[in-house]
Formats: C-alpha cells, sequence, structure tokens
C-alpha cells in the first residue's frame, strides 16, 4: 500500500496524520481528564459525559453569537469568555446533577451507568428543544484561521495547534488541583478510605459534589475546545463516549498519565490507519485491538480502586 | 492415603512459601506441617501474615515462590474451586454467607455434588441431600430456621452457617479465620462446642485471638510473626518462649 | 421441602395465566393485524429481556451488548430469506443474477463465503442459536476466566455493540450496510407479508416466547439458577465452595444472548428487514431498560416491560415526538433511583399484599383450590 507514494510523500502524509492524530488526541484527552476523575476517582460511571461536554460547545456557540451581534470589537478574543462560561454551566449542572442523581447511587455502580444514560437522553432531547436538530458551527476569529507552512508538504492548522496548547495547559491545572493542591489530597483521602476521611474533618459529601462539578467542567471546556476543530449537534456527545470510556479504562482509570498514554495511543492509531483504510474499518480494527488487549491484560491495566 | 513428599505422611506440608506485595513480604520463606486430625492455631499481632496465609493456602492469593502440598498435591497450581475439590475449606473472617437464599439453600449449594455447569442443571434435591443438610442445620443450631431466609440470622447465627457450609463439604483440612469474632458470650460458648464436635476426623487451621479459646482446641500452636514463624509447639510451650511473651503476649 | 417444590408458586401461576390469556387470546381478538403485528414486534424484545432477566438480575452481569446477538439472530435469518427472495429469476436485470441486489450494486459479483451454509433452512436455524452463542461464549471466555466484571464488562460489551455496527455499516457490499437487508419476502416459499402469514406468525412467536419462558423458569429453579443468585452477592463464597465462577457466567451469558437471538429472528420474520439500527449501543441500552421496567428480577415482568415500554414509545413518539426522549430517560432515572424491581416490584410490594388479604379472608383453607403444574424439576 504504500508503492504510490515517494518517500518525501510518505514523511509528509506521516507527519499531517500524525498532526490529525493529535488534534485527536487532544479532543479524547481533554474528555478523558473529565471522565478519569470522575470515574477514576469515584468510580461512577457517567454515561451523560458527552453531553457535558456538548453543553459546552452550546455555551461556546451562543457566545459567539453574543459578540458578534453586541461586541464585534471584542470578538477575536471571545473564545476565552467562552471558555470560562462553559466551564460553569457544565459545572454547575454536574454539581446539581451528583445532588440530585448520582449521590443516592454510590454503592451501585451499574445503576449510576443506567440512571446517566437516562440523564443523557434528556439532555440530547433538551438540546434539540433549545438549539433545534441541525448542527451548528461556531464562527472563528480571523487570528485562528489559515495554517502554519511548516515545509512545502507540511501544513498544520492553527485552530489545531490552539486546541492543543489548551489541552496541555489544562492537563496540568489538572494535574496540579489532584496532586498538589488541598481539595486533591481530600479527594484522595476520600477515595481510599470514606469513612476515616469523614473521621478526620472532611466534609465527604462536598469533596464528592465538587469533584463531580470539575470532572463535568472540564467537559465543558473539552466541548468548548470541540467547536474549534467540528460542528456540534445535539446527540455529537453520544459519538464520543464509549471511545473516552475505552480511553480512560485502557489506560487504567485512576492514572492520569495514563489516561494521556492511552488517549495518545489511540488516537495515533485510529488516525494513521485512517489514511490507508476506510475511516470506518480504521476505527473498528482499534476498537476491537483496545477490546483485545483488554481482555488479555485486564490486571495491569485496571489498577482502580472502586469505592466500597 | 497419597504418598507424600515428606518423611512422614503429612497432611499439608508448606515449606519456603512466600509471597511479597509490590517488594513487602507478607509472607516470608514459611514452612510448617499439619497432620492428619491435628486441630493447629496460629497467633500473631495483627499484620503478622496469618490470614494471607490462609490466602494462600486456598487459593485467593498466588504464592511469588514456595510449595503448599495437600496429600501429596500441588496446590500452588491449582484454582480456588479445585482446591475445595481437592478437600481444603475455608471460612472466611467476616461471615459470607448467601443473604438471599434460604439456610436450606445456603447448605445445599455446598453439598460436594453437582458442581459443573451441566450438573447443576440436573442437580436432584434428593433424600441424601435433605437428610443431609438437615443434619448439619442440627449440628448448627439452625434446625428450626431451614426455610428463613440468611439475611434474617443474626451475626452469630451467620457465622454458624458458613461453618455448616463448610461442614457439608466434608473438607479433610478446615480453614478457620476467626470463628468466634464478634460473638456474644453464649454465642461462644456455644460455637466452642460446635468446634469440638465437627473436628472429630479432619484438620483444622484456626485463626484465633482468643487466648482462652485457643488454649481449649489447640494441638499446636504457631506463632507468626512480620510474616515468619516465631515460635511453635503446645501452647505451654509457646507461652513460656520468651520471644513470644516479647512481641505478643507481653503487652 | 415445600420451597421450590412446584414450576410455579401461586403468584407466578396467575401471572403465566394472565399473560396467555392476554397474548393468546385477548390481544389476537381485539387487535387489528397492523397493531397484532406491532405486538409481535414488542415481543422479540421480551426474548432479550428473559435472557436479560437470568444474566442481569439473578447473575449480576450487566451486557450493554445484548443488540449484537440481537442482532446475529436476526441476521442469520434475515440471510437466509434474502437468498430465497434473491432467486436468478427475480434478480435477472441485475449484472449479476442470483446475488441479493446490495451486493450487486457493491459489484460483487460472487456469494461471499459465509453466506453460502444460507441456502439451506435447517442450518439458518441452527446458526441462528449457534453463532450468537458461540460468539457469547468467547467473549464470556475470555473475560470471565480473567475475573473482568461489572462496569468493566459493561463498557466492554458496549464497545462490541459500537464495533458491530460500524462494521455492519462499513462492509455494506457484505451486510447491505446502514439500510440493512430488505426486501425480504418469503419463508420457504410461503409469503411472509400477506396478513395471514403475519397472524400465524404472531402465534408462532408467542409459542416460542412461553417456551423461552419456561426454559428460563426451568434454569431458575435449578441448582444453577440459585448459584446465579449466590454469586451476584459472594462470589468468592462460591468458588470456595468449590465452584468454577466463571463457567456459570459464561453459561448465564450464552444463555442470554441465545434468547436474544431468537428475538432477533423472530424481529426479522415480523417486520420484513434486519438493519444495524438494531444492533448498536442504543437499541441495546434499551433493552436493558425494557427489562429494568419490568423488573430484572421477574421473567414475566421482562415481557411486560417490553410491551408497555414499546407500547409507550409507539404512542409517544406518534403524537409528541419529543415528549419520547423525556420521558424514557425520565423512566430510566425513576426506575433506577426509586424502583430498582420495576414493576414486578411494585406488583409484589403494593398489589399482591391486596390481593393476599382478600384470598385470605374470603377462604378458609389456605393453598387449597389452585391446580398447579406438576413435573417440578427441583424436587
Amino acid at each position: 500500500m504504500f508503492g504510490d507514494y515517494s518517500l518525501s510523500d510518505l514523511g509528509a502524509i506521516f507527519a499531517m496524520q500524525g498532526f490529525a492524530g493529535l488534534i485527536l488526541f487532544s479532543v479524547y484527552v481533554l474528555m478523558a481528564l473529565g471522565l478519569a476523575i470522575i470515574f477514576g476517582q469515584m468510580g461512577v460511571i457517567n454515561m451523560a459525559h458527552g453531553e457535558f461536554m456538548i453543553l459546552g460547545a452550546y455555551v461556546t456557540w451562543m457566545t459567539s453569537n453574543g459578540f458578534q451581534q453586541y461586541l464585534p470589537s471584542l470578538f477575536p478574543g471571545y473564545f476565552f469568555l467562552a471558555m470560562i462560561l462553559a466551564f460553569i454551566a457544565s459545572g454547575a449542572l454536574g454539581m446539581l446533577v451528583e445532588w440530585a442523581l448520582i449521590r443516592h447511587l454510590y454503592k451501585r455502580p451499574l445503576d449510576t451507568l443506567l440512571a446517566t444514560w437516562g440523564l443523557s437522553l434528556i439532555l440530547q432531547q433538551a438540546y434539540r428543544s433549545l438549539f433545534g436538530a441541525r448542527e451548528v458551527g461556531v464562527e472563528l476569529p480571523e487570528w485562528m484561521m489559515g495554517s502554519w507552512q511548516a515545509t512545502d508538504a507540511i501544513q498544520i492548522p492553527i485552530n489545531g495547534m490552539f486546541v492543543m496548547g489548551l489541552t496541555v495547559l489544562i492537563t496540568i491545572v489538572v494535574a496540579y488541583l489532584l496532586f498538589w493542591s488541598r481539595w486533591g489530597r481530600q479527594v484522595r483521602a476520600v477515595v481510599q478510605n470514606r469513612v476515616m476521611a469523614g473521621a478526620v474533618g472532611i466534609n465527604t459529601e462536598k469533596v464528592d459534589r465538587y469533584t463531580f462539578g470539575l470532572g463535568c467542567g472540564i467537559a465543558g471546556i473539552a466541548g468548548s475546545a470541540f467547536t474549534m476543530i467540528g460542528s456540534t449537534g445535539p446527540t455529537a456527545g453520544q459519538l464520543y463516549i464509549v471511545d473516552t470510556f475505552l480511553v480512560v479504562v485502557f489506560g487504567g482509570a485512576a492514572s492520569l498519565v495514563g489516561t494521556i498514554a492511552s488517549a495518545f495511543t489511540i488516537s495515533q492509531a485510529q488516525s494513521t490507519m485512517e489514511f490507508f483504510l476506510s475511516g470506518s474499518m480504521a476505527k473498528v480494527l482499534t476498537l476491537l485491538a483496545i477490546v483485545a488487549i483488554l481482555m488479555m491484560r485486564p490486571q495491569g491495566l485496571f489498577a482502580l480502586k472502586v469505592r466500597k | 492415603m497419597l504418598i507424600g513428599h515428606q518423611p512422614k505422611d503429612f497432611l499439608l506440608a508448606v515449606s519456603g512459601l512466600t509471597v511479597s506485595f509490590d517488594g513487602f513480604k507478607a509472607v516470608n520463606d514459611l514452612s510448617f506441617y499439619v497432620e492428619d486430625n491435628e486441630i493447629r492455631v496460629i497467633i500473631g499481632p495483627n499484620g503478622a501474615g496469618k490470614t494471607t496465609v490462609l490466602d494462600l493456602i486456598c487459593g485467593k492469593t498466588k504464592a511469588t515462590s514456595g510449595s503448599i502440598q495437600f496429600r501429596g498435591q500441588e496446590l500452588t497450581k491449582l484454582r480456588e474451586n479445585e482446591i475445595v475439590q481437592a478437600g481444603v475449606g475455608r471460612k472466611f473472617q467476616t461471615p459470607s454467607v448467601f443473604e438471599d437464599l434460604t439456610v436450606f439453600e445456603n447448605l445445599e449449594i455446598s453439598f460436594p455434588r453437582g458442581r459443573t455447569v451441566f450438573g447443576s442443571l440436573t442437580f436432584q434435591r434428593d433424600a441424601t441431600v435433605k437428610e443431609r443438610v438437615e443434619e448439619v442445620a442440627e449440628m448448627i443450631f439452625l434446625k428450626d430456621r431451614l426455610h428463613t431466609y440468611a439475611d434474617q440470622l443474626s451475626h452469630g447465627q451467620k457465622q454458624w452457617l458458613e461453618i455448616g457450609m463448610l461442614l457439608i463439604q466434608d473438607p479433610d483440612l478446615l480453614m478457620l479465620d476467626e470463628p468466634v469474632a464478634g460473638m456474644s458470650v453464649s454465642e461462644r460458648a456455644k460455637t466452642a462446642e460446635l468446634l469440638n464436635r465437627i473436628i472429630k476426623g479432619r484438620s483444622v487451621l484456626v485463626i484465633e485471638h482468643d487466648m482462652k479459646f485457643v488454649e481449649d482446641i489447640a494441638h499446636k500452636v504457631t506463632v507468626l510473626h512480620q510474616g515468619q514463624i516465631l515460635s511453635e509447639g503446645t501452647m505451654e510451650h509457646v507461652k513460656n518462649d520468651p520471644k513470644v511473651i516479647e512481641v505478643y503476649l507481653g503487652h | 421441602m415445600i420451597i421450590n417444590s412446584r414450576f410455579f408458586n401461586r403468584t407466578e401461576l396467575i401471572g403465566f395465566v394472565a399473560l396467555a390469556l392476554l397474548l393468546f387470546v385477548i390481544l389476537p381478538l381485539s387487535l387489528d393485524i397492523f397493531r397484532l403485528n406491532l405486538v409481535a414486534k414488542y415481543l422479540t424484545y421480551a426474548f432479550v429481556g428473559i435472557g436479560l432477566v437470568l444474566c442481569w438480575g439473578y447473575g449480576g452481569i450487566l451486557s450493554l451488548g445484548q443488540g449484537v446477538f440481537f442482532g446475529l439472530g436476526g441476521y442469520c435469518m434475515a440471510m437466509y430469506l434474502k437468498l430465497e427472495a434473491s432467486s436468478v429469476e427475480n434478480t435477472k436485470i441485475q449484472s449479476t443474477p442470483g446475488i441479493p441486489d446490495f451486493m450487486d450494486w457493491n459489484q460483487l459479483t460472487q456469494l461471499p463465503f459465509f453466506w453460502k451454509p444460507f441456502h439451506s433452512f435447517p442450518i439458518t436455524l441452527i446458526a441462528i442459536m449457534l453463532v450468537p452463542g458461540i460468539f457469547a461464549f468467547i467473549i464470556g471466555a475470555a473475560m470471565f476466566k480473567r475475573r473482568v466484571g461489572g462496569v468493566y464488562f459493561a463498557i466492554i460489551t458496549q464497545a462490541i455493540a459500537a464495533i458491530m455496527t460500524i462494521l455492519i455499516v462499513g462492509q455494506q457490499g457484505y451486510t447491505g450496510g446502514i439500510n440493512g437487508i430488505t426486501d425480504l419476502r418469503t419463508l420457504h416459499g410461503w409469503d411472509i407479508r400477506t396478513d395471514h402469514a403475519k397472524f400465524i406468525l404472531y402465534f408462532v412467536e408467542v409459542v416460542l416466547l412461553f417456551a423461552c419462558i419456561i426454559a428460563a423458569q426451568f434454569i431458575r429453579l435449578t441448582k444453577l439458577g440459585r448459584i446465579l443468585v449466590a454469586m451476584r452477592e459472594q462470589e468468592d463464597r462460591v468458588r470456595f465452595s468449590g465452584y468454577s465462577v466463571a463457567n456459570f457466567k459464561i453459561f448465564a451469558f450464552c444463555a442470554a444472548a441465545i434468547f436474544a437471538a431468537i428475538g432477533g429472528a423472530m424481529f426479522t420474520l415480523e417486520v420484513g428487514f434486519m438493519s444495524p439500527s438494531f444492533v448498536g449501543i442504543v437499541p441495546s441500552i434499551e433493552m436493558v431498560i425494557y427489562t429494568a421496567v419490568g423488573g430484572r428480577m421477574s421473567i414475566f415482568g421482562a415481557v411486560w416491560g417490553s410491551l408497555l415500554v414499546n407500547f409507550a414509545k409507539t404512542s409517544l413518539s406518534e403524537s409528541f415526538p419529543q415528549l419520547w426522549l423525556f420521558g424514557l430517560g425520565a423512566l430510566f432515572i425513576a426506575v433506577v433511583l426509586a424502583f430498582p424491581n420495576g414493576l414486578s416490584g411494585i406488583w409484589q410490594d403494593y398489589v399482591q399484599p391486596h390481593i393476599d388479604r382478600l384470598l385470605a379472608s374470603r377462604k378458609s383453607k389456605p393453598g387449597n383450590g389452585f391446580p398447579v403444574t406438576d413435573g417440578a424439576p427441583a424436587e
């Protein structure tokens, strides 16, 4: 299958596919980070995670429209405000959901899965009723359009680079929060021993609520970033949820580094294969490989502490 | 009796047994031998590796190195259910019974017949099964509660039920992890009586903290400390061993 | 022994008779053929539900990939029907006559090897059960032998459902793609599209359904059924009672797969086509909710759940399409939060006590006068 391409062509193809893979990687990481916090730290299966992401995307879309209409002069910078709003909206909804739904189901992980699936259906329909069934696209500010000509054969889109930069930044913030902040210590204490954490004065309910809220808020930012590279529809979140769960599980649910490594492996494998096979076969092969590896090595990859 | 690897035909021969969790050796080069019809009690301070030893014998934890010979059969290579079928029964520290099933059904599941998928589909609740279940139920003081769901039982009754479930398996080696923990005084006395009755004709390996209880039943005592044997012998011998007094009985 | 000595206890017997009356007498007499065919379509999900009761309700193994097995059964049947509909005579306008139309459109010139056995009706019938059974066995053996369970099993089965859909859609030359296998006409020369045929097929399906109910009840009442319950609660205790837990899980999963496949095959016959939209993540999880609504511990509940939820789906989405998803979502949440045992749990907690009281006040001799089916397997 390489016969038709010259060596330098192949190099350029791999470089550009590699970059396409990096964008996919960024989306996976952003989505998986939130999920890894919720699933890895709390043991909760949040099937509505994709819908929290889409909420962020819609918030970004509305902000962009608002700026265009009322503050066209500030339009080039709307994205930064939109991201903050997306984080707040998804995070607040997440905390509400934790209070109304999730906290009753901590001992029944399979049931959280079903209940949050129900929630995802409701959210999807709500988006459809509010924003219409058609996909909406965000208009990018000028500085984000175009691409950077690395060599004659290699072009790298600027919005892609922006999303990647954003991913790196958010990953660092999350790692800081989880491993160096007081809140992170509390979360890890609650995961390891709920009763003891309560006994030493940690408000476990509050920690749960903020953890869930943070996970959902990060999903909102992921959705916001998502609008930079694709359009948004009511059911777009569902397309990613299974992939993202596989990313988290494959990486070892409690490990941040594992999540990032597995997001990298999966996205690169998929986008490289995509060039030579049809998109659907690339996806099938990637998913099959993950499932096969998970079947062979569950113990190594499943380093997870589930709430008992 | 099959031919054992040891000079004497021990029922259970543990030799050089080691298990390490992330470098921490919970059990370190442990060797001990249990004879037929012997009651062996393992004592030791918290974290000495007592429960881990039982976990290793019954296959719940895989050994890093060493061997466990049971009637000449190597147990470290078998799966849990095969170890049970070889004749080793295990009672857990916290009572683990099937709460959504009745006492009768709990005991019936442990009856050693029809343990394959097909066997359990064609299993018949015939007179032998019923007689045996009722016989055991009587021994464990639950004869009149046969059709009670196990979640209705008291803590002590659940412990008895689990002992009954082991009894019906009729194992050659019975392993009990703190059988009287959490029991009331009267339940404790009844349990001692029960154990004294059921240990006939088999070997028993018991972990227990209650010294009075240990003295009552033990033929031989093994004291574990930091995954290794500190002292072994009769209760009298162990009690007077200065090493034991220092780490365990002394404080 | 008193317990489990009868095939159905009194409540179950009432449930059995009520369901039989409804499906064999009331519905066929009161509904036109269009509605009856709809009921038949709903009931195909009841097969899946019965399997899920065994596997999920009893065994505690939640599979989010039952659509795969439903689809495999359905596709096996559809392949047979499609081959029959693609005789050389029917397809003479194609560039390659004698192969299904979608293959011709995709420039295939001969029948792929895995389609060839489906020329034979007996082989098709065997394949409907065997293909999903073997597939479930492979998945089950790989996962349960390595002690993968709980949420991991659920997520992996869901991934398998996703893979299956993408594969079917992507390989349209072999599978008919997103449209599925359509334009099915005859079964062994008998036209399945007529009203009369639909009427007959309804009864065939109901008879099969009752056969599956009885099979599931049989499994439930054997020691295997009790081991499933035991396993759900204390897996280690079952293991240390001398059982290979993995083998029992594999059995439950395979049984559920085969029940689902029978439902899928009947679906193809009732509806006249099969497509990937009944295979993927969404239909698979909907099948779980039918079971949850009916009651995950109740075989009859699974049937009622499939009927009622689908009935609600049809009537709501006919008149208020937006409301349906809200309703379905709310139903998921309500069942999980408030009624974990579904309709059958509500019945047992709120309705049954009243009936018992009524019966007790009328009768002086309790437990008498109720016909009881004989031949209890557990006795």
